[in-house]
This record gives C-alpha cells, structure tokens and sequence, in this order.
C-alpha cells in the first residue's frame, strides 16, 4: 500500500500529539482523575506498547485495555477440551500460532504436541482443510477462534469443505462476539470509561452501526481506529474532542478499510455457519450471555463438539490471578500479585501474559509501567519508532 | 491474530472457486477472495487492487482515496499548529508599515 509509511511519520505524530495536549489542557481543569479510554481490540493494545504512544500522552490521559484479545479470554477449560481432541490418535488439531501456548488447567496444546499429539500450526483455516484433503484417513480438527474478524474466515471454510465434500474436518469453535461483550463491560457499575477506540478489524466484518447504543443508551464516545500510530492517536484526539464537546457519537477514523456498513459477503457466511450461544464462558469475566456462536445444526457434521466427546468442564482461574480486573480496566497489570514472578511470557499462568496482544505480556515485553509526563518528549515522538 | 496485512491481487487463480494470488511485501500466496468480490463483475476486474488479508482470506479493498484524505487531514492539523506556534513565537514576519 502506498501509504503505508505515511502512517508512521513522526512530525505528524508530533503534531497531533500536540492537539491531544490542547485538548487535555482544556479538559483537565476541575479534574480528579485521569481520562480512561479504553481500546477493546487487542491489535490495538500491542501497537500502543509497540509504538510507545501512553509516554506520549498527557498524565490525564490513559488507555485502558480492554478484553479484545480472544486468546487471552479462552477459559481454561476450552483448552482442557482442545487438548482432549487434541490427544485422540486419530486427529490432527490445526491452530493458529496464537493459541497454542495457552495453559488449559493439565497442559497446553504445545505441551500435548511435545507428548505425542499431532498438532499442527496453521496460518489459514484453508490450511486445515487442505490437510484434511491431504490426509483422507486422518481427521482434521480446526480451532476455531477469535472475534468477528476471523469468524467469516471459519465460516467461509466450513462452506467450502461443504462444496467440496470433505468428511474429515470439522470446526472446534470458540469464536465469540463483540456486541454483547462490550454491552456486559458497559453494565459493570463501576466501569469508569469514558470512551471506546473501537477495533479496526471487527468493525470491517460488522461496520459501525452495531455499536450505536454504546452512544445512544450509555453516552460514551466511539471511535473505530486502525493500527498504525497515526490512526491510534488520531482516534484518541476524536475521542478527546467528543469529550470536550459533550457529545457521544460512533465515527469512524479507519474509512480506508471499514466501510460503515460492514461487509455483507461475510456477514452473510457468518450468518449461514453460525448460531448465537445462549450463554458462553470468558476467563477472567465469567459467563457473558449471548457472547460465542456454535455451528448450526445444518453444519453439524463439521462440529468437533458434536462429533467427539470432549469433556466440557469449567475451571477456575488461579485464585491470584487478577486477570479479569485487569481486563475490565480496574488494575493495571502490575498490581496483579503474579505479574512477571510466577507469570512471565516464558511460563504464563494467566492468559493476558500468553498472546502479544494481551495487556500482562505487553507490559511486561515493553516494560510499560507508564512514566512521568516530564519523561516524555512529546514534541519528538522517539518512541514511535525506538520500540518499532 | 485479529490484524491484517495489506497486499495486491496480481492474477487470478480460480474463478469458481474464488482464489486468487496476493503479493503481500514480495510473498505470494493463494487467498481467497470471496468477501471482495462485486457480485456480477468478473474477479479479473480486482487484478491490482490493494487488499486486506487476513488467515488466507481478502477481507476489504482499501480505498487509496480515503487514505489519502486521511493523511490530508492530519497534515492540516500539522501546519495549523505550525502557523500557531509561529503566531505564538513572534516570528511570523509582520508586513512592514506603509510610511
């Protein structure tokens, strides 16, 4: 894409950081506490560490981060029931990189693949369906997970392997969805967001319109962003400037991918595929109703859970871990009792310490304990590309 | 795993089954393109368009114009604050009076 580094430029950072301040400047007096602006997309929160922005910011400012990232909010007991399909000597489990360091509460899919199941990295659930077509006396397991964003991809596959004939693969779903999670974060009583930066990618499979009521019933500003450091800051200052006006509105900063009515051809696949769930598990959240999608019955022949017995039992999250305040914005991850002693990257015990998307392991890789104003250089954005 | 990652569509692999071939910073790979694709035009018309790719699948054309209309608007915001500071500093040159 042509404009690709232009996204990156620093003296228009420096410019727009110098905005953000004016607005600040004006929005701070009479203030007692910081301005919480939450990003829900994990994307989002690995290119605010990666690119340095918080240092950038003025102290009355602060990202939140929020549960955007599907790996991070995988329960314990859905990579129990992965590495139970996972183990049966007929299968061949397909997951995203992502997924696969993720503790279940007896081990990790990387773990039972070091004991002996074959479990196979992936980039595209097109890849699981080639291995499927590949090995025609194997089944072929695909773990299906993530937003919005990779649920029209899964569904696509399941309707080509439909097209196609293919009897040896099926779908271990855990997709969730971003609309009931984000009305179930805005009725926890003491959420103190003030705006949402909203995910980039979901937004281009689902466009802006699901989100008015975040506007309309609960008065907060919505602004969807995409993830190079010009969109991310230039998203805050519209947020900022809603603020400032009194307004709460949905705008859409990323119109070069996000169309606002979203894409039809993929909500269309997703809506043939996949059924809401009446109830589905989050780990550090607990059970948000209407939040994951199963296959329908018409596709039942593509759904692992049907097609193999798999234990489905609900695990505790480790007592200490404070994972779910952490993902709600009420503790950084830093006062989480855990955070880089027992759970590193290297041996995560809680799940936002697993993916590079999650809140814990961007702290921790990054070492984002966020620095005095005075540190920063806001009209030299170094940052934007010293971490890059 | 929710990010993309721009590239171009630079042929046709399979009209029927909506494949095409996207070079993504010099690597090409088979994606499909089915959440692209104009119902009715033939998939040849979305040869040279920049994509969105993500886990195998084309999931938006990115529309140049609006990128440019963004960086447009950030630019402004640049040389706005450029003339304030000056303003600010004293150092715009003030014409001088007519004596």
């Amino acid at each position: 894409m042509r404009y690709v580094d232009e996204f990156r430029d620093p003296a228009l950072a420096a410019a727009l950081i110098r905005e953000i301040e004016g607005v600040a400047h004006r929005l701070e007096r009479g203030r007692d506490r910081p301005f919480a602006v939450m990003e829900v997309c994990g994307g989002h929160t690995h290119a605010i560490f990666r690119y340095g922005l918080e240092g950038l910011l003025p102290d009355i400012i602060e990202f939140v981060h929020g549960p955007g990232c599907p790996v991070c909010v995988l329960p314990m007991g859905r990579v129990d029931d992965c590495v139970a399909i996972a183990e049966r000597p007929e299968v061949i489990f397909a997951t995203f990189g992502d997924a696969i360091r993720v503790p279940g509460s007896r081990k990790s899919l990387l773990a039972a693949k070091a004991d002996g199941a074959d479990v196979r990295t992936i980039y595209s659930p097109l890849d699981a369906l080639a291995l499927a077509r590949r090995h025609p006396d194997r089944e072929v397991v695909f773990f299906g997970l993530g937003f919005e964003t990779t649920m029209p991809s899964t569904a696509l596959t399941v309707l080509r392997a439909e097209r196609e004939g293919v009897t040896n693969f099926s779908v271990f779903c855990n997709h969730i969805t971003i609309i009931p999670t984000l009305r179930a974060l805005l009725e926890t009583q003491d959420l103190g967001i003030d705006g949402f930066i909203g995910p980039g990618h979901v937004s281009m499979v689902i466009g802006t319109e699901p989100y008015r009521f975040i506007a309309e019933e609960f008065g907060k500003p919505l602004v969807v962003a995409g993830f190079e450091p010009l969109d991310l800051l230039q998203a805050l200052l519209m947020v900022l400037r809603q603020i400032e006006g009194g307004t709460a509105r949905i705008e859409n900063q990323y119109a070069r991918v996000v169309p606002d009515r979203g894409n039809p051809q993929a909500m269309d696949a997703v809506e043939r595929v996949f059924e809401t769930r009446p109830v589905f598990e989050w780990r550090g959240l607990g059970s948000i109703e209407r939040s994951g999608v199963r296959l329908r019955e018409a596709f039942a022949r593509f759904d692992a859970e049907r097609r193999f017995a798999v234990p489905e039992i609900s695990v505790a999250d480790p007592d200490a871990c404070r994972c779910g305040e952490v993902l709600t914005g009420k503790v950084k991850p830093w006062a989480c009792p855990m955070f880089g002693t027992a759970c590193t990257p290297e041996m995560p015990l809680g799940a936002l310490m697993v993916s590079s998307e999650g809140s814990c392991a961007a702290y921790y890789q990054y070492g984002g304990v966020r620095q005095p104003h005075a540190d920063a250089t806001p009209h030299a954005p170094k940052s934007l590309e010293a971490t890059a | 795993m929710c990010l993309g990652i721009p590239g171009r569509i630079v042929a046709i692999v399979d009209e029927a089954a909506m494949l095409a071939t996207v070079d993504v910073s010099g690597v090409r790979r088979t994606v499909d393109v089915v959440c692209v694709a104009a119902p009715g035009h033939p998939l040849a018309e979305l040869v040279g368009a920049w994509v969105l790719v993500h886990v195998g699948f084309a999931m938006s054309v990115i529309d140049e114009e609006e990128a440019a209309a963004t960086l447009k608007v950030l630019a402004e915001i640049g040389e706005a604050q450029a003339e304030i500071e000056a303003i600010r500093t004293g150092s715009v040159e003030l014409p001088a009076a007519a004596s």
